[in-house]
């Protein structure tokens, strides 16, 4: 059984200026277990897949269940095998850090959670915090709090929305060793997040939501593999030649252009030559999973993608 | 505890300790408010107005000006609390959660109707020892207070559940909750009204939540207890049956 299922879920928001469909018919599976990625850009539908899966939207057809539990019909058991950490900064501004957990803890039924809580105050750097009130916090250590609310109940399968967002580096390492331990102890983890070097480093497995629609679905490695399998990188001043500029992703004075094999790599600096380009720091490497994202998102149309990978 | 009520009592618990935390304001205040009203009114009418016969208006007032405020502050109480979760976000931790729809009903409510009676019991307090009250009938004093309450507490949730923004709160407290409890016969005897206007308060609910509360001091009313019973009854059922149709169906919560 898998610890969650999407069966072809859709989702239409009526608005003033017409029908917003924010999901098409979305299914996959996460397997118990997995670490789990799901990656797009900004309005792709992650938020609104996730909501769904947690109980905070309803969708207009297709089906959830979390553990075999239908999130509508038997939410009781599917919301209390999920711990959702929410994109949004929120806190209640009327109680301490303790507080806090100990009120979460109560309305999933659980008791005498003090040993559990004493933990993840210890694990996501809180110890010394829980006195505190949540206003008196900083952003990244409310996000903590966030965190530590999600995990109270200690849920089988964890959500992490965009859990990075803002965060400082050494949060981020914090919060990443407490998620891969609990994904080693067996949870599933699943994550959405904008930072894709994270989502290369933890997630096995990553699905890409566009528009509302799967475009890629498939094991981390497997999508690193099938794609331009070198980078061309360097710094430049100057403005690139039309056929180069078509095709290369430019970050202020940084240029990156794919190539597969090494006569194209040679092409590429061939032409960069012949447009009298004066290339810094050039170096040649592996495609990571930015460039995946973006090759995919801007190539092939939605709905092609998904049945090729089907 | 399992079944419909799992995690009532933590959330009631919680919303319990929301407004003790700043009792000055949730309790304190309003005890304040109401002495005030009892102080003046009581000082300028209490030659010339006699209730009933024989009450005196001071004695007349102070069931009245308790019940107004058990039944303001049971509405702020759950209207307030939820607004409040909806508008800075929090009410997430409340929807991810296994809590059923009489679950939530139970602990807004509960929530409202134990922050209108320690007011209630507050102003009762310091106002007492004003003027001889009688206590013929503490039963129906209680039961009152407590339907009264609960039905505010519903009011209230229906009302948080339904806005969207602070302002809209205090307009359904300012147009609806404020005239219809100083119309419900607070400060008069409705039946010294004009005939047409007697029968205007005998259509506003609240005013069979002071009248029967008031019974409960004086042994008389302008109304049957029994009847004013049915009517707080009836329309606490009817109010909480829209309260949890609406949690139910995730009215305004779940998009």
């Amino acid at each position: 059984m898998p610890a969650v299922r999407f069966e072809s879920v859709s989702k239409t928001y009526r608005t003033p200026r017409g029908d917003f469909r924010a999901l098409q018919d979305v299914s996959f599976d996460i397997e118990a277990g997995e670490f789990f990625g799901l990656l797009g850009p900004n309005g792709a539908g992650k938020t609104t897949l996730i909501s769904i899966l947690a109980g905070l939207a309803r969708a207009s057809s297709g089906r959830v269940t979390v553990q075999g539990h239908d999130v509508i019909t038997d939410y009781v058991a599917a919301r209390k095998a999920l711990g959702i950490v929410p994109q949004e900064l929120v806190f209640d501004p009327f109680f301490s850090v303790r507080e806090t957990l100990r009120i979460q803890s109560g309305y999933f039924g659980v008791r005498g959670n003090e040993a559990w809580i004493d933990e993840l105050l210890e694990c996501l750097g809180l110890a010394d915090k829980a006195g505190a009130n949540m206003r008196q916090l900083s952003g990244g250590m409310k996000r903590r709090v966030l965190v530590a609310q999600a995990l109270v109940h200690r849920p089988p399968v964890i959500v992490l929305d965009e859990p990075t967002a803002g965060v400082d580096v050494e949060l981020r390492q914090t919060l990443w060793a407490f998620v891969a331990r609990l994904n080693r102890e067996g949870r599933t983890v699943l994550l959405t997040t904008h930072y894709l070097e994270e989502a290369e480093a933890l997630c096995g497995r990553i699905a890409m939501l566009k528009q509302g629609r799967v475009v890629a679905l498939d094991r981390t490695a497997n999508l690193l593999a099938g794609t331009a399998h070198q980078m061309l990188r360097f710094k430049t001043h100057q403005t690139l030649p039309p056929a180069l500029a078509a095709r290369a992703r430019v970050t202020g004075r940084i240029v990156q252009l794919a190539a597969r094999g090494a006569g194209e790599v040679e092409a590429l600096l061939a032409a960069l030559r012949a447009g009298g380009v004066e290339a810094e720091d050039l170096e040649i490497g592996r495609a990571d999973l930015e460039d995946v994202f973006l090759e995919i998102m801007q190539g092939a149309p939605a709905a092609a993608a998904t049945e090729a990978l089907a | 505890m399992s079944g419909p009520f799992a995690g009532a009592a933590p959330l009631l618990r919680k919303e319990v300790l929301r407004f003790w935390k700043v009792g000055f304001q949730t309790v304190a205040a309003p005890v304040l408010t109401a002495l005030l009203y009892l102080l003046i009114f009581g000082h300028v009418l209490e030659e010339h107005v006699q209730v009933f016969g024989q009450v005196g208006y001071t004695a007349f007032l102070i069931p009245g000006l308790v019940m107004m405020s058990v039944l303001q502050n049971a509405f702020a109480n759950s209207s307030s609390s939820l607004i409040q979760s909806k508008v800075t976000g929090n009410i997430v931790f409340l929807l991810v959660t296994p809590l059923s729809h009489w679950a939530w009903f139970a602990a807004y409510v509960g929530a409202a109707v134990l922050r209108g009676l320690m007011v209630g019991v507050g102003v009762l307090a310091v106002t007492a020892w004003l003027a001889p009250l009688g206590w013929t009938a503490p039963g129906w004093t209680l039961v009152f207070m407590l339907l009264g309450a609960a039905m505010m507490g519903a009011l209230g949730l229906v009302a948080g559940l339904w806005a969207e923004k602070f302002d809209q709160i205090a307009t359904f407290q300012n147009f609806i909750v404020m005239p219809m409890t100083f119309l419900a016969g607070v400060f008069y005897s409705v039946e010294t009204l004009p005939p047409f206007w007697r029968a205007v308060s005998h259509l506003n609910p609240f005013f069979y939540m002071v009248d029967g509360f008031r019974y409960g001091f004086f042994g008389v009313s302008d109304t049957s207890p029994w009847v004013s019973l049915a009517v707080v009854a009836a329309s606490f059922a009817a109010v909480a049956l829209l309260a949890l149709s609406l949690l139910r169906s995730g009215y305004k919560l779940r998009s």
